[in-house]
């Protein structure tokens, strides 16, 4: 298969290690991957600030850049959920574009989701010795059903086991732009979070969105708290050694 | 009701900063979402019921007019007026003229968000009829002047302690060494108190979960019996509804109650459920001798046919504001108006403006709980993101995040000068922030950094690392 990832803005900036664990469990799924150049964002931003026109644009530019690839999977339930879920919204009213949107749609894929629903991968080869919790990214539980692939994953990681966190489908308080416009209510939210992710006793927390990531682990490093914070896909790909956690130093 | 939603940032700081609200709603934040899901899981067609809870809102929606005509046909059929409001103003003065053609001195009153909308209260007061709240969370914020800040558990702010204070000072004929420690001690003042103004009242005012267009009835769910006893003992009953009550028949409104009690408190059904058609009949034991619809439009029907028209499907359960992170960080009085949570972020901006409510749609993370719970399918998110491209429109945002929005959307469409700039900021990033792997400050995020450490970039940029390993430059 061929598979085009899209990397994420979010990953790109802050975590390349997240995009490199992605492109290995894709290989080791059987996908080829590629990386078309010409992506940039998804446009969420533009779009959930409400200017449709400039969201459309840059929408424009990933259905050009991601044309003629069999699947394209994002290391992000937020970002694939934009290309799944929104962006045949986006061009509901022209009819020129949202032929291309939807067939977008329909091959766009979540990482963990892609890898366990669409390649039909049981376990992964790869061992951290942790006791750890998972976080469920709002976008990709709730608009594309991601809840139990990463679990299953997970547990044929040797080593670690998970404790379910209480609340764990309840939003962090991330929210994109939100945690800048009304980053007391955002803190207020990821507190809590930290709050119920503590009482686990887990020794680490794992989500597939690096929004939620930041967040958390900011405020886990604030408070003083020694979890590591990090992606799901880099615990999959066994790539732990490559990176410390998410806010620590090399 | 005067808005305060404009100050929405104040209003939350105020709310995030109130011990006693904070504990409130952590004790909200398990106990309704629970007992929703525990009331779900009991009934494996509830998902089959919200759409068909949906499509009956849906169709009433789409012939309104002929259900409205109807339902005002059957209501004078029985024996009943219909009072037609555009305004919160001809609402209030139907109210008042009907209370002055009794003479009214006292007025009950069961739970009314339509009352709250047109700040009844307030009103009858100004003309010398002393209006008195009969549901127990509704009578304590009347005690209190407060608005309420939930649409079905208006005190739900307060705290039993808070409560009893209020009590002490409010019920002064009463032992003030008696003990208010329990709530059911605070149930039974409240009854005792209330239960000759019951009797002594001239006009009872109820709201309507239902109206039914076949049979041109009013439908009231209560858990405290306080709604039968304000509608059957006055002389006068008054209906307050919005024109989206309507349903056409007695079956969809059951439906529609299979659903209502379920999303709302977790029960199967409310402990009352109360149909009023016209006033008393001659083979009726009791009743009022006068039944008085006031529909109230107040803006809605400009949503019809609109993007908003969704919205008016809302049976008003609370269910998207017993799952909101946003409402149990803040609670319902920093919204600033009738309405709270996700269904006031999107019912007040079409019914106050977006230029007083704009905040509202914005203070949103888009988790989508709301969506995921509404009893009628209601795409909240979806609706707040279009009062967000109004605002956009006609520049209500801030100019620093248009400003910043628009230098980040440039940017975003120029892949290439994107690809080198985010190299360049990571390296640089990533290089400051080396020592620790995160910042304590960042001039940028200061908000976000005030309480949360910012985690610092690994220092490449993937699109850097991928085109050195791979090769090829700026394009495919």
């Amino acid at each position: 298969m061929r598979v085009a990832l899209f990397v994420t803005c979010l990953v790109d900036f802050f975590r390349p290690t997240v995009g490199f664990a992605a492109v290995k469990l894709l290989e080791e799924a059987g996908c080829t991957v590629e990386v078309p150049r010409a992506q940039t964002c998804c446009g969420q931003p533009a779009y959930n600030s409400g200017d449709r026109a400039d969201a459309k644009a840059i929408a424009l530019q990933v259905l050009d850049a991601f044309e003629g690839y069999e699947h394209v999977v994002a290391p992000s339930g937020s970002c694939a959920g934009m290309l799944r879920r929104h962006y045949s919204e986006l061009f509901a009213d022209d009819p020129a574009v949202l032929p291309r949107a939807q067939r977008l749609a329909e091959r766009s894929w979540e990482l963990v989701s892609f890898l366990v629903d669409i390649c039909g991968m049981q376990a992964v080869a790869a061992r951290w010795e942790r006791r750890v919790t998972y976080h469920d990214g709002c976008s990709g539980l709730r608009e594309l059903g991601v809840k139990n692939q990463p679990r299953r994953l997970l547990a044929s990681v040797d080593g670690l086991s998970l404790r379910e966190l209480p609340g764990a489908e309840v939003c962090c308080g991330f929210g994109g732009t939100f945690c800048i416009k009304y980053p007391d209510i955002s803190d207020k939210m990821v507190s809590d979070k930290e709050a119920d992710i503590a009482a686990t006793g887990a020794e680490a927390v794992l989500a597939g969105d690096l929004g939620c990531l930041l967040n958390i682990a900011g405020k886990l490093h604030r408070r003083g708290r020694r979890v590591e914070v990090r992606h799901v896909a880099e615990v999959l790909a066994g790539m732990t050694g490559d990176v410390p956690p998410i806010g620590v130093a090399r | 009701m005067l808005a305060t939603s404009r100050t929405f940032e104040a209003n939350a700081r105020a709310g995030l900063a109130n011990d006693n609200l904070q504990r409130a709603l952590g004790l909200m934040r398990t106990g309704f979402p629970q007992r929703r899901r525990l009331a779900v899981e009991r009934l494996p067609e509830f998902e089959a019921l919200r759409e068909i809870g949906k499509s009956i809102k849906d169709h009433t929606l789409e012939h309104l007019d002929f259900y409205l005509e109807l339902y005002e046909a059957n209501v004078l059929a029985s024996g009943g007026r219909v009072h037609w409001a555009r305004t919160p103003d001809e609402a209030r003065a139907a109210v008042l003229e009907i209370c002055r053609s009794v003479d009214a001195k006292i007025v009950t009153k069961g739970k009314s968000m339509i009352a709250e909308e047109v700040g009844l209260n307030e009103y009858l007061e100004e003309n010398g009829i002393i209006p008195v709240e009969t549901d127990l969370g509704e009578y304590i914020i009347q005690l209190r002047h407060e608005p309420p800040s939930h649409l079905i558990a208006p005190a739900i702010h307060l705290m039993k302690e808070q409560v009893a204070e209020t009590f002490r000072a409010e019920h002064r004929s009463l032992d003030p060494g008696r003990s208010l420690a329990e709530a059911r001690q605070l149930c039974d003042e409240a009854r005792a108190v209330l239960r000759p103004q019951f009797l002594a009242a001239d006009v009872g005012i109820t709201g309507a979960n239902f109206l039914v267009a076949e049979t041109g009835s009013s439908i009231i769910v209560t858990n405290e019996g306080n709604g039968d006893l304000t509608q059957t003992l006055p002389r006068v009953h008054i209906v307050m509804a919005s024109l989206e009550k309507l349903v056409p028949t007695l079956e969809d409104a059951a439906t529609l109650l299979r659903l209502l009690a379920r999303s709302a408190t977790g029960q199967e059904f409310s402990s009352y459920t109360t149909v009023s058609t016209g006033p008393r009949q001659p083979e009726d034991i009791d009743g009022p001798e006068q039944y008085h619809v006031v529909l109230l439009d107040n803006g809605r029907s400009a949503l019809l046919g609109g993007e908003f028209q969704d919205m008016l499907r809302c049976i008003r359960c609370s269910a998207c504001m017993n799952h909101c992170p946003v409402y149990a960080a803040v609670g319902g009085h920093a919204y600033g108006w009738v309405y709270s949570g996700p269904m006031g972020a999107v019912l007040t901006p079409s019914l106050i403006g977006v230029a007083e409510a704009g905040h509202l749609p914005n203070a949103s993370t888009f988790c989508g709980q709301c969506e995921s719970v509404c009893p009628v399918k209601i795409p909240l998110p979806k609706m707040m993101r279009h009062w967000r491209e109004r605002e956009f429109a006609e520049k209500l945002n801030p100019p620093i995040h248009r400003a910043g929005l628009g230098l980040w959307v440039w940017v975003a469409r120029r892949p290439a000068l994107y690809h080198a700039l985010v190299e360049l900021a990571s390296r640089a990033v990533g290089w400051a922030g080396r020592g620790r792997g995160r910042f304590r400050a960042v001039p940028m995020a200061a908000g976000w950094t005030a309480a949360r450490d910012m985690p610092a970039p690994e220092g490449r940029s993937f699109h850097s690392l991928w085109a050195e390993q791979h090769g090829g430059g700026i394009g495919r």
